[in-house]
Parts: C-alpha cells; structure tokens; sequence
C-alpha cells in the first residue's frame, strides 16, 4: 500500500487541473468541495503511507525512492522525478496534507459569495500540490521545483484581492524577497553539483565526507539564504507582515503548512551536511536566536490582529532555525508541528473574528468578543495557551526541547530564547485580552461609521469554519504528547532520529536539571502572561508600551527603501537616460548616416543610359590603366 | 603569306573604340545596339587571334560563348526598342530617364 506514494503531490496536483478547467462551471461551493477532498485524500493516503512505514523496522528499511519518471537526462546530469519517502518526509506530508484540509474545509465558508472562488481554490490546490513536490522531491532540482511554485502561488493568494494597491504590492514584494533568496538555492544547486556530480539527496550525503569544508560550508549557507527567504528570517522578514493582506486562510496556510516551513525543512533534510559544519550551523542559530527576539519586540506593538500572528509566527520560525543550528533537528520539527497546530488555529480564529466584525482587523476596535463569539474565544483561548508556552499545552513541551538543546550547546542563545518565550506570552496575551476582554469598542467604531449596532453584531461562524477550529484546538491542546521530555515510551516524533542520523544532537542533562529548566519556561511563560495582563487587562492605549520604533517594525522598510530602493531607483533613472540618449542615439545615428550616404549616392543616378555607360567606360579605362601599371 | 598577329589585334582595339566612342555620342537606341556589337566582335576578333598566336584554344571557345550571348542580348534589346517605340514616338535614348533617382 505505501507505494500509491505518488498520489500525495498527485491528488492536489489533479484538483488544480481539474479546477483551473472546470472550476468556473463547478461554481460555489462545489468547487471548494472539490478542493478539499483532493487534499483530503491525499492526507489519507499519507496516513496509509505512514502506518506502513511504521510497520517497517526502524532504520533504512523505513526509506524508499519511488522513482516516476527520467526528467533531466543530459550526459553527467541525470535528474529523476523521483519522490523520496522516509520519516522526515512522511512526517511533513502528514501535517501539511492534514492542516491544508481543514484550511479547504475552512475556505468554503470564509470565502463565501467572493467574485472569485473557484480560482480561489484553483491557487490554494497548486500551493499544497507545490509543497508536496518539495518535500517529497528526492533531489535538490525537483526539491527547488516545489520551491518555486510555493513562491508562485504564494504571490498569488496574497494579490488576490488585486483590486487593492496594498493586496497587489505585497503579492510583489513577497514574490521579490524570495526571488533574491532563490539564487541562494539556485547557486548552492550549482557548487553541489560541480563537487559531486549528482543532485540526489542520498548520493549528496554518501559524498558528504569528500567534499572540502569550505565548500560544505558554502553550500549550506546558500541553501540556508534560501531558507532565510523563505521562512522570512533576519534580513529577508518584512514580506511576511505584509502578506497579510492575503484572505486570512492564507495567511493559516503560509504560516502553519506551505510555505514558511519550506525553509526549516530544507535545513533538516540536508542535515548530513550541516552536521560537518559548524561555522553554518552557528550561523544558522545566530540568525535564528536573532529574529526570534526581534520579531518577538516588533509583535508586542502591531495593532492589526493579523500583523501580530505574523510577526510571532516570523518569532517561531527563529527558534526552529535556533534548534537547527544546535543540530536538534527532531526538536525543530516538533516545534513545527506543534506550530503548525496552533499557528493555523490562531488564524482561522483570528479570521473568524475579523469575518464575525465584517473586516475588522483593528485590535484597538474589538474588545469583549467573549460574550458573542463562545466557540472561537475558547478555541483561540487554547491557541493562545499553547503558544504562550503554558503547562501542559504543546507549545511549552516544543520551546522546551529546543531551549533545553540551547541551553547545552549555546548558553547565550538560550539567554535569548527565554527572554523570547517571555516576549511571546506578553504580546499573546496582550493580542487576547484586547480581542475578547474589556469594553464593545467596535459599537463605537461601527456607530462612528454610521452603521446600525444591530447590523454590525458580531455573529459566530458557520460550521464550516467551526469545526477546523475545534480539530485544531484538539490538536494544539495534545500535541504536545508527540515528544514528551524524558524519553518515555510513547514518542512519535523519535521515529525521525534515524533520519538525521550522527547528525542529530540530543542534549542530555540529568533529571533534576531538566526539570529546573522545564519549571524556568513555565514560570517565563506565566510571569509573561501575568505582566501582560496586569498591563493591559485594563486599559487599551498605552503609547509607552507601543514605541514608534517597533509599530514601524524597525523601521525595516524605510531603511531597506533608502539603501536598496532609493539608489535603485537613480541607478534606474540613468539607465533610463544612457538608453534614450546613448543606445536610442547610436540606432538612430546609423539610421541617419545611411540616409545622408543614399542621399548623396542618388545623384549619380540620372536615369541616361549613356552617362551610365561613360561610367562604365571610365572604370574599364582606369582599370586597364593601374593594371598596366602594376605590370611595368 | 601570313599577316602578324599584332595588327589583328589593332584593328580589333580601333573597332572596339569605334564601337564605344560610338555608344556615348550617338542617341539612337539602333544605332547604340550596333555599336555594342561592334564592341562584342572586336573582342571576339581579339579573343581568336590570342588563340592562334598562343596556340590556345580556349581563346576560340570564349568566342562561341559570346555569340550565343550577344545573340540572346539583341533578342532583349531589340524587344525593349519594339516596346519602348510602341509608348512613344522615336528610340532617343535621353528621352529615357524615367529611372533618375
């Protein structure tokens, strides 16, 4: 049975055709229906997959490549279609197939009565078909294949509101910054296959000792400037915030399933390499441990909804990468996942939110939701908890292994890791307490705009939309039994560890000082969350809280906007120039020169017979007359 | 007796000057026709009498070339002559200058 691998990327892949085809005729919800099901059929036969390999002894028999076909057959360079299935795979398929279903499911009710639906879904297939290649991909060029079709699609949903200049600028901009980091991936492609010869996961690895250590360390620094970009990490970030103006299911799958993963999964998957460096590796912690904690600051003053999930989920990406770079690759997936839970939780609530206040993202203008909305306040209650680190929610049982490994390898990252779990609960709970506690601010609001209180009641959502919420709570409450510390026996995510091999870094620390670092995340986690609503349990402005500094994110924008987009623009002007005047001048000069010649050259061209034969007299004569020269 | 060649081959460079001083004075379209002839078989006079005094007889093969070409030439001149006399009364060649560019 695990051989019907093919249809994971297939069945998304199938749904995109026969959308793209057929989906303007399938029409509303039909076409949302059929969306859903693809991927929802693909999640099933990554469960069949999984429970297979499961059966399977642990080690390389639980590894097999499903080859489809010979893609690339160029003398040296043999590039095969061909998937990869091992537990790391299976284990990204997994989550990625079974979040994107309840997104679709999701997607059928938020999406409702828009111009575009079915094209909707046409986009939302492709991506989770694209992410699938990637993971699946058993070598790098199909790998980067996947890679680039998130990207695509990714711009795509986030302009897909194209009407708006925002919607249509932060589609551009998202597409631009991973662009730049592409070449990253398309040069680490190159300098592999010059040492190697090969582009296949497994013969890259197999090489892995024979390559020197300067271009090891090469090679996974550019695939790691790839990643950067596409996990929106110091310096390649700010797309990320604005790719909010995408539909909020969107922003649930960038965010938990296809496309900022893409970049920690690339890190694990060539883990065998990274392991034989640790310049990379520290790299890779530094930036992580780097955009967690600034990330972290930039989210406590958002005032959107959406811009503060944004910059937390940039802030996890920084542990995940933090916990790469300890070589504590099981510890990144598992953040991942347990992420992945409850990142797409928060959005799916948060959009619940925004569609129950028709379109507002405004935190200062919500307030009280409690009384109106009871099933999206308790399940984004448990998203809330689980990512504030709480006791015994998954998010606690995540950022622990990977500040445990910190802690081991590079005290002074884990220093920043903690200060981050603390930051993390602040602007959570700060996030929750001014949605669902204190005054009806948005009555305010929506009397001010001149709408009737009664037509701008919040309402709850339709199932639809519920019950991805429900399932997801679920998932974010437990999740955190896929890898309890203390190696007990029940541990899914341990089925990974032979995947990553020697390169997989396990910190084992006696059992008093596990528990004395287990007891300081919960206590951070609870001081965060208690200063926060001592803070703003009561009040909703407090400028000295929301620095100017960090609303504007760092001023990121402006900066890159004077030192890359400013210059840009001059060089641009006088490319401009040199092309009107230099290069349109030169075309223009030799039209002009041969002008002027024929002008001149008619002349002789009188139209007598005789005056042409003169000529030709003349020239006779006057050869005659060199030649005989040249004789004597 | 047996004339030198050299003056078989002055009698056909003055036929050749006749011929081409004769193209550039006179304006008749005929009478330029004739003089081109006269220019073909001086060369052609010439050409024979290379081949006999070098003992060559490629100089004799070029003359039938050159038949056989003045020949088909004549057939388009004079076709153009019948052409251009139907248009317009007279052969002058200067009339003919339509073609100035």
């Amino acid at each position: 049975m695990i051989h019907a691998a093919y249809l994971m990327p297939l069945l998304p892949l199938a749904g995109f055709v026969v959308l793209a085809a057929a989906g303007r005729r399938l029409g509303d919800p039909w076409a949302g229906w059929l969306g859903t099901a693809t991927v929802g059929g693909a999640f099933v036969v990554a469960v069949i997959t999984y429970v297979g390999l499961l059966a399977r002894h642990a080690g390389p028999g639980r590894e097999f490549t499903q080859t489809l076909f010979s893609w690339i057959p160029v003398g040296g360079l043999q590039v095969k279609a061909a998937l990869l299935v091992d537990p790391l795979s299976v284990t990204m398929v997994l989550f990625v197939t079974g979040i994107s279903t309840l997104i679709h499911l999701y997607s059928i009710g938020y999406m409702k009565g828009d111009r575009d639906y079915p094209k909707f879904f046409v986009y939302l297939n492709l991506f989770v078909a694209s992410m699938l290649i990637l993971v699946l991909a058993n070598n790098l060029l199909v790998t980067f294949v996947g890679w680039e079709g998130v990207g695509l699609c990714s711009y795509w949903l986030i302009s897909f509101w194209f009407g708006r200049d925002t919607a249509a600028s932060a589609g551009q901009k998202a597409f631009l910054y991973n662009r730049l980091a592409d070449v990253g991936f398309l040069i680490a492609i190159f300098l592999v296959f010059d040492k190697t010869g090969t582009l296949n996961y497994l013969g890259i690895f197999s090489q892995a000792s024979q390559i020197s250590s300067g271009a090891r360390t090469a090679i996974c620094l550019l695939l790691f400037v790839a990643a950067v970009g596409k996990s929106a990490q110091i310096p390649l970030f700010p797309w990320l915030a604005d790719a909010m103006e995408g539909p909020t299911p969107v922003s649930a799958l960038i965010h938990a399933a296809t496309m900022v993963t893409a970049g920690v999964y690339l890190m694990c998957r060539i883990s065998p390499l990274l392991a034989l460096s640790s310049d990379a590796r520290l790299v890779v912690a530094c930036i992580g441990a780097a955009t967690a904690f600034v990330a972290a600051t930039i989210a406590c003053a958002q005032q959107d909804i959406k811009k503060v999930l944004a910059y937390s989920t940039v802030s996890q990406l920084g542990y995940m990468f933090l916990a790469v770079g300890t070589g504590a690759y099981e510890a990144a997936i598992f953040l991942m996942v347990a992420h992945a839970f409850f990142k797409a939780l928060l959005f799916l609530g948060a959009g619940s939110v925004i569609h129950g206040l028709h379109d507002e993202q405004d935190l200062k203008k919500m307030g009280n939701l409690r009384r109106y909305m009871k099933l999206t306040f308790l399940t984004f209650g448990i998203g809330w908890l689980a990512i504030a680190g709480i006791p015994p929610l998954s998010g606690f049982f995540a950022k622990g292994d990977i500040l445990d490994n910190a802690f081991a390898r590079y005290p002074a990252l884990w220093v920043v890791g903690l200060v981050t779990a603390a930051l993390t609960a602040y602007y959570m709970t700060r996030l929750f307490v001014l949605t669902f506690y204190g005054e009806d601010r948005w009555k305010k609001a929506s009397a001010g705009a001149g709408h009737g209180s009664g037509e701008t009641a919040p309402h709850e959502s339709p199932w639809v939309m519920a019950l991805p919420l429900v399932v997801l709570a679920a998932l974010a409450l437990v999740g955190g039994l896929l890898d309890l510390p203390g190696h007990l026996s029940f541990d899914p995510l341990g089925w990974l560890a032979p995947v990553f091999g020697t390169a997989l870094y396990q910190a084992h620390q006696s059992g008093s000082t596990q528990w004395v670092l287990a007891v300081v995340d919960a206590v951070v986690a609870v001081g965060g969350l208690g200063v926060s609503y001592a803070l703003w349990g009561r009040r909703v402005d407090n400028p000295a809280l929301e620095p100017v500094v960090l609303q504007k994110s760092y001023f990121i924008d402006e900066i890159y906007d004077t030192a890359i987009g400013r210059p840009a623009e001059s060089f641009a002007r006088l490319a401009a120039v040199f092309d009107t005047k230099v290069i349109d001048g030169a075309v223009n000069g030799v039209a002009r020169l041969a002008r002027g010649v024929g002008g001149g050259l008619r002349r002789i061209q009188t139209g007598f017979v005789r005056q042409y034969a003169l000529g030709i007299v003349v020239g006779a004569v006057a050869l005659l007359a060199y030649m005989l020269t040249r004789v004597s | 007796m047996s004339i030198a060649g050299h003056w078989y081959l002055a009698l056909g460079a003055v036929l050749f000057s006749i011929g081409a001083v004769g193209l550039l004075v006179r304006r008749n379209v005929l009478v330029m026709f004739m003089c081109i002839e006269l220019m073909l078989n001086a060369a052609n006079l010439t050409f024979v009498t290379f081949a006999r005094m070098l003992d060559d007889i490629g100089g004799q093969a070029l003359v039938f070339f050159v038949l056989v070409v003045a020949a088909a030439e004549v057939v388009v001149g004079l076709g153009l002559v019948v052409a251009i006399f139907r248009r317009r009364r007279g052969t002058t060649a200067d009339d003919l200058h339509m073609l100035k560019g």
